[in-house]
C-alpha cells in the first residue's frame, strides 16, 4: 500500500514540531549557561575594576625633630585620620636614615587611607562627618585623586587594606607551578609512553590503567593529607611552601598529564610506527624520533590544562598550610608562600570593606591568566593540528 | 628466464642452504629459505607449514584470496609480525644461514637489510629529504652531511623520484601525491641498502597510472635488490613477478614460474583463482 506526500507531510508534521521543540530547548539551556557566565564577569568586573585604582591626596609632609621619634607630628592634624597609615609608620626610619631632611618639608602626593578610598568609589565607608567635609574641600582643590594601584600589582598582602597586593601569591603561584612542572610532566609523559608504548597488555597494566582513572576523579583535599602526611611529616619538606604545595599539585596534576598524553600517543596513528619499525627504529628510537614529536601538540595541551586546574586549586593548598598571611614576596622554594586562590580566599574572610574589591580584583587576576593559560592552549593546538 | 620451477612441499629436503628446487639446483641464488612456518594469531592458526625458497634479484609475487595469509607471511620475513602481542611463530626462516627468529637476532639488524613498503603510503610527517636521510644516518651509514646528500639523492634516483621533487626536497613528505608518496617510501627503504625489500600490497591504494610507474620501478629495482610483494591483483603479479606463489587458507597451493603458473598451473585450486572463480 502506498501513500501520497500529502499523506506522509501529515505524519511528518509531528516529528518536525518534536525536533523542533528539542532545538528549543537546548538553545534556550545554552543561552541559560550563557547568562550565568555574563551576569559572573559582569559582577566580577564591576566590583574587581575599582581595586586597579586606589585614592591618593596630595599634603605637606614637614619633617621636623619631633617627626623622627612620631611620624604623626610631620603631617596636618585635619589630615591624619584621611592618611594611610603605612605612609605616617615609615617617616620615623626615613629621617633615621636622612638626618640631613630634619627640617625641610616638601608637598607629596601620599597613599590615602582606605575609608577615603572606599567614600570617593561611592561604597559603605566609616568617615566621621567633620572627615567627609575635610575630604570634600580637598576633592574641589584637586588634592585627592583616583590614581593607577600600584601597590596592588606591585606588594604583598597587608591587613592594612589600602596596602594589600597580589603580588606575592602571583610569585607562590608561578614558583608553585614550577615544581609542579617539573615533577609532574616528566613523570607523567614517560609513565603514559611507557604504558602505551611499552607496556605489555596484561592484568597488571590494566589494573594500573583504571587506578590512574581513578585517581583523576579523587577529591583534591585527599591529595593535600597526602602531601601532608608524606611530603611535610615523612620527608620533612618545609611546611607552606611552594616546594610543599608544588609537590602536592603535581600529585594531583600527574593523572591529568598522563591520561592526556596516552590520548595523544594514541592520536598517532600506526603507519608511522610501522614505518619507523620498517626502517629499523629500535622502540625507543620510535617513540623519540616519530611518536613524541607527532603527539607533543597534544601532551603540551593537555598538560597546560592539567596546570591551570592545578593553579586554582585551594584545598589540597590549605591542608599543607600555604594559606597563610605573606607580606613578603617569596624568596625560594623552601620559605613560606601563599598563592592566587589562597590569597583570594584570606581576602574574602577580612570584615573591612575594602577588602571585597581586593577579593574581586584578585578573582580578576586569577582568571585573566587562567583565561590566557587555556587560549595559548587552543591555539597550541590548533597550530599544530595535523591530519594524516 | 630460466623455467626450471622451484617446488614447495618437496619431500626430499635439500641440504642446509641449498636451494628448494626439484632438480636440486638453483635457478637462481638463494634469498631466503622458509621451513615448516606455522603461525598462530592467539589460538587461530594462520600459516600451516610452509616451506618457500626465496630468490635473489626476481619479483616474486605473493597472491591469494583476502585472509589467506599472504601478508601475515610477508610480515614473518621481517618479524613486523613481533609487533602484535598475540602472534605466536614456529619453524625456520633462514636468511643468510641465520635463523632470523633466534633469539639472538636482533630485529633491528634484520629489519636494516629486510625493507619494508606498506599497503598505504606512510611517509613520515618530515620533509623529503629528512624521509629518506633519516633512516642511513641512525643506522650510521652517512658521517658526512655531502655524503647525506648524495645517498637522499641516488636513493630518490632509484625510485625515480628526484626529478620530481629535486627542487622542493625541504617540503614535507605528505604533500606529494599518492604515487609520489609510494615512491618516496621506497626510497626511504632503499636509502639503507637492504637486501630485501618487502611490499605489501604497494599499490592498492593507487591509481593505474602511478600503478604503472611503481611496476616499472619494480622492475628496475630488481637488478639490485631481492623484491617480494603481496598483490591481489593477478594481471600485476602476471606483468611484474618472476615467481609467483598462490596462498589458500594459510597455505602455499602453489610456487612456480609466473609464466609456468599462468600458463599451465598445477592445481585445480590455482586454476580455479587464476581463471577468477573465486577470491
Amino acid at each position: 500500500m502506498s501513500h501520497t506526500f500529502d499523506e506522509i507531510s501529515q505524519q511528518l508534521k509531528r516529528r518536525h514540531r518534536k525536533s523542533a521543540r528539542l532545538k528549543w530547548i537546548s538553545m534556550g539551556s545554552l543561552g541559560l549557561a550563557g547568562l550565568f557566565l555574563i551576569l559572573f564577569f559582569a559582577d566580577m568586573l564591576s566590583k574587581g575594576l575599582p581595586a586597579f585604582q586606589q585614592a591618593y591626596i596630595q599634603t605637606e609632609i614637614s619633617y621636623t625633630e619631633e617627626a623622627e621619634s612620631d611620624g604623626r607630628q610631620a603631617f596636618d592634624q585635619e589630615l591624619l585620620p584621611l592618611i594611610s597609615r603605612t605612609v605616617v609608620r615609615v617617616i620615623p626610619m626615613e629621617l633615621r636614615n636622612n638626618p640631613e631632611m630634619i627640617g625641610t618639608s616638601e608637598a607629596q602626593w601620599v597613599l590615602a587611607n582606605s575609608e577615603v578610598d572606599q567614600y570617593l568609589k561611592g561604597h559603605r565607608h566609616r568617615l566621621s562627618e567633620e572627615e567627609q567635609a575635610a575630604l570634600d574641600e580637598r576633592v574641589e582643590a584637586g588634592q585627592v585623586d583616583l590614581r593607577f594601584n600600584s601597590t596592588f600589582f606591585g606588594s604583598g598582602d597587608s591587613k592594612i587594606a589600602e596596602n594589600a597586593g597580589i603580588l606575592s601569591a602571583v610569585v607562590g603561584t608561578v614558583m608553585t607551578m614550577i615544581v609542579t612542572l617539573l615533577i609532574s610532566f616528566p613523570i607523567g609523559v614517560m609513565t603514559a609512553v611507557y604504558l602505551e608504548e611499552f607496556a605489555p597488555d596484561n592484568r597488571i597494566t590494566q589494573a594500573i590503567e583504571i587506578n590512574i582513572n581513578n585517581l583523576a576523579a579523587i577529591p583534591s583535599i585527599l591529595f593535600g593529607l597526602l602531601g601532608l602526611a608524606i611530603f611535610i611529616n615523612f620527608f620533612g619538606v618545609p611546611r607552606s611552601s611552594p616546594l610543599a604545595g608544588g609537590m602536592t599539585l603535581a600529585l594531583m596534576t600527574l593523572p591529568v598529564i598522563i591520561i592526556s598524553t596516552r590520548t595523544a600517543l594514541r592520536s598517532v596513528p600506526d603507519s608511522i610506527r610501522h614505518a619507523a619499525f620498517g626502517v629499523g627504529c629500535s622502540n625507543w628510537q620510535v617513540v623519540r624520533d616519530h611518536v613524541l614529536p607527532l603527539a607533543m601538540p597534544g601532551i603540551m595541551t593537555g598538560s597546560i590544562i592539567g596546570l591551570a586546574q592545578a593553579m586554582g586549586e585551594t584545598a589540597p593548598l590549605i591542608i599543607v598550610g600555604m594559606v597563610a598571611f605573606i607580606p613578603d614576596v617569596g624568596a625560594s622554594f623552601t620559605n613560606a608562600a601563599t598563592v592566587m586562590p589562597a590569597q583570594i580566599f584570606t581576602w574574602s574572610g577580612e570584615p573591612e570593606q575594602a577588602f571585597v574589591e581586593k577579593t574581586a580584583g584578585g578573582i580578576l587576576v586569577l582568571l585573566t591568566i587562567l583565561i590566557s593559560l587555556n587560549a595559548f592552549a587552543v591555539v597550541l593546538r590548533k597550530k599544530f593540528e595535523r591530519r594524516w | 628466464m630460466n623455467s626450471q620451477a622451484p617446488v614447495v612441499n618437496d619431500q626430499h629436503e635439500p641440504a642446509v642452504g641449498q636451494p628448494y628446487t626439484r632438480n636440486d639446483q638453483a635457478c637462481h641464488d638463494l634469498s631466503i629459505r622458509v621451513r615448516d612456518l606455522n603461525l598462530w594469531y592467539g589460538k587461530n592458526q594462520a600459516l600451516n607449514d610452509l616451506n618457500i625458497d626465496l630468490f635473489q634479484k626476481n619479483v616474486t609475487a605473493l597472491i591469494g584470496p583476502s585472509g589467506c595469509g599472504k601478508s601475515t607471511f610477508l610480515r614473518c620475513l621481517n618479524r613486523m609480525n613481533d609487533l602484535i602481542p598475540s602472534v605466536r611463530t614456529e619453524g625456520l626462516v633462514e636468511m643468510d644461514g641465520r635463523d632470523v627468529n633466534a633469539p639472538k637476532m636482533d630485529e633491528v639488524a634484520l629489519r636494516r637489510r629486510v625493507g619494508m613498503v606498506f599497503q598505504k603510503p606512510n611517509p613520515f610527517p618530515k620533509s623529503i629529504y629528512e624521509n629518506v636521510a633519516y633512516a642511513p644516518r641512525m643506522h650510521d651509514l652517512v658521517s658526512r652531511k655531502a655524503e647525506q646528500d648524495e645517498l637522499v639523492e641516488k636513493a630518490l634516483r632509484s625510485a625515480g623520484l628526484w626529478n620530481e621533487v629535486k627542487d622542493k626536497l625541504q617540503e614535507p613528505g605528505t604533500s606529494l601525491s599518492g604515487g609520489q608518496q609510494q615512491r618516496l617510501c621506497i626510497a626511504r627503504a632503499i636509502a639503507v641498502q637492504p637486501d630485501v625489500i618487502l611490499m605489501d600490497e604497494p599499490t592498492s591504494a593507487l591509481d593505474p597510472i602511478s600503478t604503472a610507474t611503481i611496476e616499472d620501478l619494480m622492475d628496475k629495482l630488481k637488478e639490485e635488490f631481492t623484491i617480494i610483494t603481496v598483490t591481489h591483483n593477478m594481471q600485476q603479479a602476471a606483468r611484474v613477478a618472476d615467481y609467483t606463489a598462490f596462498f589458500h587458507l594459510g597455505e602455499i597451493i602453489e610456487y612456480n614460474d609466473t609464466k609456468v603458473m599462468f600458463s599451465t598451473p598445477a592445481k585445480k585450486k590455482t586454476e580455479d583463482y587464476i581463471s577468477g572463480r573465486y577470491g
